[in-house]
């Protein structure tokens, strides 16, 4: 390797180390300093070796453009003329001694496609960890009691026959995951606790609350997608798109007469997806 | 006055050629030709409403309590983006007007490129050397329908939440990389709109009107090299283009367009309600309207989705859920197929040569009947969007509802693929019959007359 080539060569050491440097700064905190100048180091050896490339590999070259501006009545050539093809050869003539120069030319693309890997890190900056947001869990714990919108707690006395309420988890009120609606039936309908069933309100379908209830059928509809769950069978599916049941919520009456949990959804809430198969 | 005004640019950027010829430029005449112009023009009406909008509208998810005009809503808890969005409905002049403008417009956006797409592909002029328009013009499509749904899900309203809701169920159901993507554009598997009502407008006002402005000068940049397609006729070949000049004909009939369009969407805005966002209310995770429509160049995505079959598919511990079927894989099936349809047809007709005359519809029944086919199987897929609205009219079930629209796309995009290709064969055989040859007579030297037929 000649000396000039060897230059190039460091210089492109020199921005594939910095676009690592920045990728390892980014994973480890974000440190401003170490992150700023990776990324300066990283361009500058692009720089260097971009430099380097046309002063001492690409030919020296002279070619003269007629000015054209300014010349009246000058017709657009439609498609290239010889002499267009002529310049596109040498064009690519002089493109081809960076060919020769293979292990250059490699390690060229290796630093450029280093760089572009550290420039598309910091995507990760939008959102938090994935571990963070999967809702395995609820806020449902064992004896959570059952708070509506309005901060009220539902009573076994609350609700009559054939109706519903959207409760939250004591302490969570709009936490989206945890939204259930408790519904009532007749007690004997399903193995309940006096006729007081609870199902997840997140669809499993495309996650849409399951607002809706039909008390002679006993049924639970989405409206986003009529996606149907039977609530006196465990919510399985009865019609629509959703590929599994509701997951219900095991409750009790408390002895002080409140409805409460005796603990968390036995499976996740809401639509499935590729890390979790349910 | 103008040829001092050219001679002035003219010595500094030697445009008087380009300038002379686009002047002059030939437009053919055809109505059909101003569908995409349609388009241009509402872009336009979209830009200047959605400037004004922009001023007034507060990209933040973070809560406050309403107090305004609208007594309703008094005293609710609302996120600012709402309670602007009632502001700019109620207390500012003239912003309830622009805002239905605003949206009506996008409604026509989304419609006129779907009629031009209609137009080119209809007639064949996607073919050879024109496809790299073709492409262009699907890629603004997709961006058009990604910009309307960031538009409409920005005012944090229980509609706009609720949609959001259902993209962010669409784009988890990714094999792979759904949880992750999720959980970086929307916060979390749940859609945090705290962190989305500020991406969403970072999108919706700059990334993707850069992007649609850019591909719209690309688009224009290679009409206007390509030249015009034109349908055959007296005088018109392969290598020419018959038309209006564009000066001054074709400019005053394309401004008139452009009044019209801006004509049209201020009447809507200021005659038919749309999206009244304050009847929907705040958005809460477990609220929800019945029934709920998105707009309707969503529609199509909202009805498959009710139609998709209830099936998870597993293996190995990983599963793919069923939204994945009806809202990722169908659109993205389709819109490769319509990506490629150029090379499909290229190499099925073994035709590589470049096209400048047009095909009447009728003249190319399989192309028609597949146009036909596909477009009746997304307005089946449209209308069962709001099968829940119809079955409130017909007194059926939901559920029958549903089938029939299941049976409906799968048996009437056939069913018209073989009536349409009956019709153009028959189109087509009919011409032969009740027209006779047009010919051309042109005297000869002898004094006689030549016949010389005419396409």
């Amino acid at each position: 390797m000649m000396i000039k080539d060897r230059v190039i060569a460091f210089s492109l050491i020199v921005a594939m180390l910095g676009a690592v440097l920045f990728i390892v700064a980014y994973a480890t905190g974000g440190n401003r300093l170490f992150e700023g100048l990776a990324v300066a180091f990283a361009a500058a050896g692009l720089s260097g070796a971009a430099i380097g490339w046309a002063f001492w590999i690409f030919p020296d070259e002279q070619v003269v453009d007629e000015r054209d501006v300014a010349v009246e009545g000058r017709s657009d050539a439609p498609v290239g003329s010889a002499r267009d093809f002529e310049e596109i050869a040498q064009t690519e003539a002089a493109l081809m001694t960076t060919t020769r120069r293979g292990v250059l030319t490699r390690m060229l693309y290796a630093a450029l496609g280093l760089f572009g890997i550290a420039m598309v890190v910091p995507v990760r900056s939008f959102g938090p960890a994935l571990g963070e947001t999967i809702p395995f869990h609820t806020k449902w714990r064992k004896g959570s009691r059952m708070q509506r919108e309005d901060g009220t707690f539902v009573k076994a006395t609350d609700l009559n026959v054939d109706s519903f309420t959207t409760v939250f988890p004591e302490g969570a009120i709009g936490d989206e995951q945890s939204q259930t609606m408790l519904i009532r039936v007749q007690d004997g309908l399903a193995q309940s606790a006096d006729g007081y069933l609870a199902y997840s309100k997140v669809c499993t379908h495309a996650g849409c609350p399951v607002a809706l209830y039909r008390t002679d059928s006993k049924q639970m509809m989405c409206p986003c997608h009529q996606s149907v769950f039977d609530v006196v069978r465990d919510g399985k599916v009865v019609s629509g798109p959703a590929d599994h049941a509701l997951p219900r919520l095991p409750i009790e009456i408390a002895p002080d007469g409140y409805v409460v949990a005796t603990g968390d959804f036995p499976e996740p809430v809401g639509p499935g997806f590729w890390n979790e198969d349910v | 006055m103008i040829s001092r005004l050219l001679d002035w640019v003219d010595v500094r950027l030697g445009a008087t050629h380009f300038v002379a010829t686009s002047l002059r430029k030939a437009f053919p005449d055809h109505w059909s030709f101003m569908l995409g112009e349609i388009n241009m023009y509402t872009f336009l009406v979209l830009l200047a409403t959605g400037t004004f909008l922009a001023f007034f509208f507060d990209p933040n998810g973070a809560k406050t309590t309403y107090h305004g005009p609208y007594a309703l809503l008094d005293g609710t808890t609302m996120s600012h983006a709402y309670a602007s969005a009632l502001k700019l409905s109620f207390e500012v002049n003239g912003g309830l007007l622009i805002r239905q403008v605003h949206h009506w417009a996008a409604l026509i956006f989304v419609a006129g490129i779907i009629m031009h797409m209609g137009r080119v592909f209809f007639t064949g002029a996607f073919r050879k050397p024109r496809e790299i328009n073709w492409l262009i013009g699907l890629a603004m499509l997709m961006l058009a329908m990604f910009e309307g749904f960031a538009g409409y899900s920005m005012p944090d309203d229980l509609m706009s939440g609720t949609g959001l809701r259902i993209a962010v169920s669409i784009l988890l159901s990714v094999p792979f990389v759904g949880a992750w993507a999720s959980s970086l554009l929307a916060g979390g598997v749940f859609p945090d709109t705290e962190v989305m009502i500020p991406r969403l407008f970072v999108t919706h006002v700059y990334i993707i009107p850069a992007a649609l402005a850019t591909l719209m000068a690309m688009h224009l940049a290679i009409l206007w090299r390509q030249k015009h397609t034109q349908f055959p006729g007296p005088g018109r070949t392969e290598t020419n283009v018959v038309g209006s000049p564009l000066v001054p004909r074709y400019a005053a009939k394309s401004m008139g367009l452009l009044a019209a369009v801006v004509a049209i969407c201020f009447a809507l805005g200021a005659i038919v309600q749309i999206n009244p966002v304050w009847d929907w209310g705040p958005y809460k995770p477990w609220e929800v309207m019945s029934p709920a429509q998105p707009d309707w160049y969503v529609g199509w995505l909202d009805g498959a989705l009710r139609l998709g079959p209830p099936v998870a598919f597993h293996f190995f511990g990983h599963m793919i859920p069923s939204p994945f079927w009806m809202a990722v894989l169908l659109p993205l099936l389709l819109f490769i197929l319509i990506a490629a349809w150029p090379w499909i047809e290229a190499a099925w007709t073994n035709d590589h040569r470049s096209h400048h005359l047009l095909d009447l519809p009728r003249a190319v029944p399989v192309r028609t009947s597949m146009g036909v086919a596909i477009m009746v199987f997304c307005l089946g897929l449209l209308l069962a969007g709001s099968g829940d609205v119809q079955a409130r009219y017909v007194h059926e079930p939901i559920t029958t509802i549903t089938r029939f629209y299941q049976i409906f796309c799968l048996v009437a995009p056939i069913a018209a693929f073989f009536i349409t290709y009956a019709f153009c064969v028959e189109l087509r055989a009919r011409r032969g019959v009740h027209e006779a040859p047009r010919v051309r007579l042109r005297r000869n030297a002898a004094g006689g007359y030549d016949e010389e037929t005419i396409a």
